[in-house]
């Protein structure tokens, strides 16, 4: 009998994240959630609904532009606000870049990637947002198989990986003095997998670019780059045409794609069942810069 | 569709912890090429000529720059039976803090020990704590047999050391798997140098440990998260009471009763996230849940079933772990308490004692409680709280202490009851020490449904005892259901309450030199492992027998033609019918009714009381 009481494990993780986020509305007092269009985030949006049917989401989103993004992303992302009604907000890198906050990288590694903690920190200040929900997962890389699900920041938004709070059982304590404020990552314990199983089990809609279709690229750094207008090409560079999918979406210039036929979500799960590298080791050139890469940005105020 | 089983790891660092944990992602094809690469790197930049899997599971600059471990770090894999998720705990100095954040939730825990070494002062420790937060299964990995000639005989050395140390613990089942990470002998695949061991490889019990039955499907409870009003217009009247179910089972229909108001009403609909409606809600599951009535009910209150209510009180015995270096915990503290979804100020009223850990002796008086110490402590919350002890529920037993002004965890906690002293009752020792006894008692307790054969049984085996000098008594439960428990129906709640006086009784009655056979139907797990834990604990042996007789016989049997009235719907709750039965994990032995007659298997029971 008690055999029929089991949740699968996506229930479980499902579960856990619907419990986090009804956690945090109950008890923060200005929650948000970022929202870049990409599937961690389109999925945090879609458990974000479910938590707290039929009531409207009890907290704004935000995005953190950079101002170099996929057209196809953007695109979804203003779709998805406008279908769902939720009121998104649009921090912008280039605002603080033209504002003499933030300066340009150059040269032929150039990236915003590192830019956006500026503006992310800038957002959080002005609008007093105490706790941000990020689609962060413990699989992605070293530094973040350390972090906790409810991640304390200081007033200047630094991650001291020695002065993470204990996290035991389903207790999460989110008590701040006021500056300080907390990451909230529902999804800690998903991994790329489990995220694209649900996508296919909830028949979850994402940006075109995830799935399969051609496209001019560059191969670059063992990494083939779409031909965007954000990218200068070497002299020696030849774009050529291929079949591709993103598995993450994120700056243009450092987000990196792969041949890949899987035209639906079934057939991008059989892939990333069988695939032999990680997301982020095939297609983020912003963690292959130095083994402590990510573990800086986070000390720093990154997600 | 695969489970989630969640796994805490411990073991001092020298003990192969993390080539362990390497070796499992290796074996099971988890790893990635890019980050094998990144390792082989790493290990030939360090002058290894080999892979050093360990290093997948070093982590951040600080760590890999001062050689020391900050904190618990999770890992993730699947086989096609489970998907896993590992807290790796690091075994440094800041051991007891580490490990009880990486396990409190931990279906598992995997304790390493070096088959050269074997059992240290540091296994008894993770031992302990895991017994302490009630992990349901423990694996002893017995590693580097490579290091000790693959010897059989040391490994039942360490086995037995183990064991003799786990019986003074809450340990329930102990599982012990020779191996080697290094070289991955039975870590994902059975080793040919250990043809002697005939268990499964690591990865093979943790695919198959079961724990289904580990969460407590018993006591229903629903501590009140959220409540949910729509703001659409479609849904215009709708209130909602949005939670994760904390115990038990909860379903439309339902009486249920909410706490503190004491109102009770119904379940209209229990809805899943996203608003499906749901045939029920049950341990672990995050619902939603509509009433009949308006009640009055927020964030902090609890709904419960009106015949199973938990504890209420503001008066709490605990166990607690201080987790930080910045203060430390005194009598006269006061700090926020946070339980379920409620969050009240708390007085600490009394340090009973702190723990060694590692002798597991009391240290008292103790004045404080510094980083890392675990100690009892009476407390007095300013609002009441509703709660179970900690072994019956992890989540209803368990609370955080929080540093009011900074915000910060201080220290995690476990119920362990209502404080005791609030019942002005002190123990009075006997001048007789147990040795003295002309006799010596124990308890042997039968369990099956009813109708399987246990009362005949138990009236054979008591005639053979007192026949061959041993006095015995009989304790049976339709018996003493006239007398000593006439007051008790057969709710969940009750039959619990039946189990728990006859097991005091039997107790009693072994400390006085005679075998009490308890001849109950007892049909939940938790019920009789408590008392087991109390035998274990008073040092009284007891043996858990269990008549395995199928359903069916004894519903063909049906001498008192109950199964009759339960399926004609005379009589609810019946076991076997309309209510569960947990059949035992670990008995110390098992009854067929293929085993022979009463007599034969009567004498098997004497077999065991001999042992």
């Amino acid at each position: 009998m008690s055999a029929t009481y089991q949740l699968t494990h996506l229930g479980a993780l499902e579960a856990e994240a619907v419990h986090i986020f009804r956690e945090v509305a109950a008890t923060a007092e200005r929650p948000v959630l970022l929202f870049s269009g990409g599937k961690d985030s389109v999925v945090m949006l879609h458990l974000a609904a479910k938590a707290f049917w039929p009531a409207p989401i009890p907290f704004s989103v935000m995005h953190i532009d950079t101002g170099h993004n996929f057209d196809e992303v953007i695109e979804f992302r203003d779709a998805t606000a406008e279908a769902s009604g939720i009121d998104l907000i649009v921090a912008s890198v280039q605002d603080d870049i033209d504002a003499g906050r933030s300066a340009d990288e150059t040269g032929p590694g150039a990236t915003r990637n590192r830019l956006q903690t500026a503006t992310l920190l800038r957002a959080i200040g002005e609008h007093r947002f105490d706790a941000v929900f990020g689609g962060a997962r413990r699989d992605e890389e070293k530094a973040r198989a350390k972090e906790r699900i409810f991640s304390f920041r200081d007033r200047h938004g630094q991650w001291d990986p020695r002065k993470q709070r204990p996290e035991l059982w389903q207790l999460y304590n989110g008590r701040h003095l006021p500056g300080e404020h907390f990451r909230v990552f529902p999804l800690s314990n998903w991994t790329e997998l489990d995220i694209w199983q649900y996508i296919a089990a909830e028949d979850i809609a994402l940006p075109s670019i995830y799935y399969a279709h051609r496209r001019m690229v560059i191969p670059r750094d063992g990494m083939l780059m779409a031909a965007t207008r954000f990218i200068d090409l070497l002299d020696d560079e030849e774009p050529f045409e291929s079949l591709v999918r993103f598995r993450t979406v994120g700056d243009a210039t450092c987000t990196g794609c792969v041949n890949s036929a899987a035209a639906d979500a079934n057939a991008v799960v059989l892939e990333i069942a069988t695939t032999r590298t990680t997301e982020r080791g095939a297609t983020r050139g912003d963690d292959r810069i130095s083994e402590s890469g990510m573990e800086d940005r986070k000390k720093e105020g990154y997600f | 569709m695969s489970q989630l089983l969640r796994v805490a790891t411990a073991g001092s660092v020298d003990d192969g912890k993390s080539t362990l944990i390497g070796r499992l992602l290796y074996d099971s094809k988890s790893i990635f090429e890019d980050q094998l690469e990144a390792v082989e790197r790493t290990s030939r930049q360090r002058g290894g000529d080999s892979t050093d899997l360990a290093l997948l599971t070093d982590g951040l600059r600080a760590e890999r720059e001062q050689g020391i471990t900050i904190d618990v770090a999770h890992r993730y894999f699947a086989t096609d039976k489970r998907k896993f998720i590992i807290a790796d705990t690091p075994g440094h100095e800041q051991y007891t803090r580490n490990m009880v954040t990486g396990a409190s939730t931990a279906d598992v825990a995997l304790i390493l020990v070096d088959a050269r070494a074997g059992v240290l002062e540091q296994t008894r420790r993770h031992a302990f704590l895991a017994s302490l937060l009630g992990i349901p299964h423990l694996v002893l990995c017995v590693n580097k047999m490579d290091l000790v000639d693959w010897s059989e005989a040391r490994f039942e050395e360490v086995k037995s050391e183990f064991r003799d140390f786990a019986a003074k613990l809450d340990v329930h089942d102990l599982t012990f798997v020779p191996m080697s990470a290094l070289d991955g002998d039975n870590v994902v695949h059975r080793s040919r140098a250990m043809a002697w061991y005939q268990g499964s490889s690591l990865l093979h019990h943790l695919e198959d440990v079961h724990i289904a039955s580990d969460r407590n499907l018993i006591d229903a409870r629903f501590p009140v998260q959220y409540v949910i009003r729509s703001g659409r217009s479609e849904y215009r009247d709708f209130r909602g009471y949005a939670g994760t179910v904390a115990g038990g089972v909860f379903k439309a229909g339902d009486e249920v009763l909410a706490l503190p108001s004491g109102s009770s009403t119904r379940i209209k609909a229990v809805r899943g996230p996203g608003g499906e409606e749901v045939s029920e809600g049950f341990a672990s599951s995050a619902v939603c849940m509509e009433l009949d009535d308006d009640v009055d009910l927020g964030r902090g209150h609890m709904l419960v079933r009106p015949n199973n209510r938990p504890l209420v009180g503001s008066e709490i015995d605990a166990m607690v772990c201080w987790l930080t270096d910045d203060s430390a915990l005194r009598a006269g503290n006061r700090y926020l308490l946070m339980h379920t979804t409620a969050t009240t100020p708390a007085d600490v009223v009394t340090l009973d004692y702190r723990l060694d850990v590692n002798t597991l002796h009391r240290d008292s008086p103790a004045d404080s409680l510094a980083l890392n110490a675990i100690g009892r402590v009476q407390l007095r919350t300013h609002r009441p709280l509703f709660f179970d002890p900690y072994r019956r529920n992890r989540v209803t037993g368990s609370f955080l202490l929080v540093d009011e002004r900074s915000g910060a965890t201080v220290a995690a906690g476990m119920i362990t009851g209502p404080t005791p002293a609030s019942t002005g009752a002190v123990w009075s020792s006997s001048r007789i020490e147990r040795d003295q006894r002309t006799t010596r008692g124990a308890t042997v307790w039968m369990t099956g449904l009813s109708a399987s054969g246990k009362s005949t049984i138990a009236a054979e085996l008591e005639r053979l005892l007192v026949a061959s000098g041993k006095p015995a008594y009989r304790l049976d439960g339709d018996n003493l259901r006239h007398g000593l428990n006439s007051d008790l129906t057969f709710s969940a709640s009750d039959r619990a309450e039946n189990v728990r006086r006859v097991g005091a009784v039997a107790e009693l009655m072994a400390d006085a030199g005679l075998v009490s056979i308890a001849c109950l139907i007892s049909p939940y797990r938790r019920d009789r492992d408590e008392v087991r834990r109390l035998h274990k604990a008073a040092g009284i042996p007891f043996f858990e027998v269990f008549v395995d007789t199928p359903i069916a016989l004894c519903e063909k049997r049906d001498p008192k033609g109950m199964y009759a009235k339960a399926r004609a719907g005379e009589i609810k709750g019946f076991t076997g019918v309309d209510d569960p039965y947990e059949t035992p994990d670990h008995p110390d032995l098992v009854l067929h009714p293929g085993d022979g007659d009463c007599a034969t298997q009567a004498r098997k029971i004497m077999e065991l009381l001999s042992a």
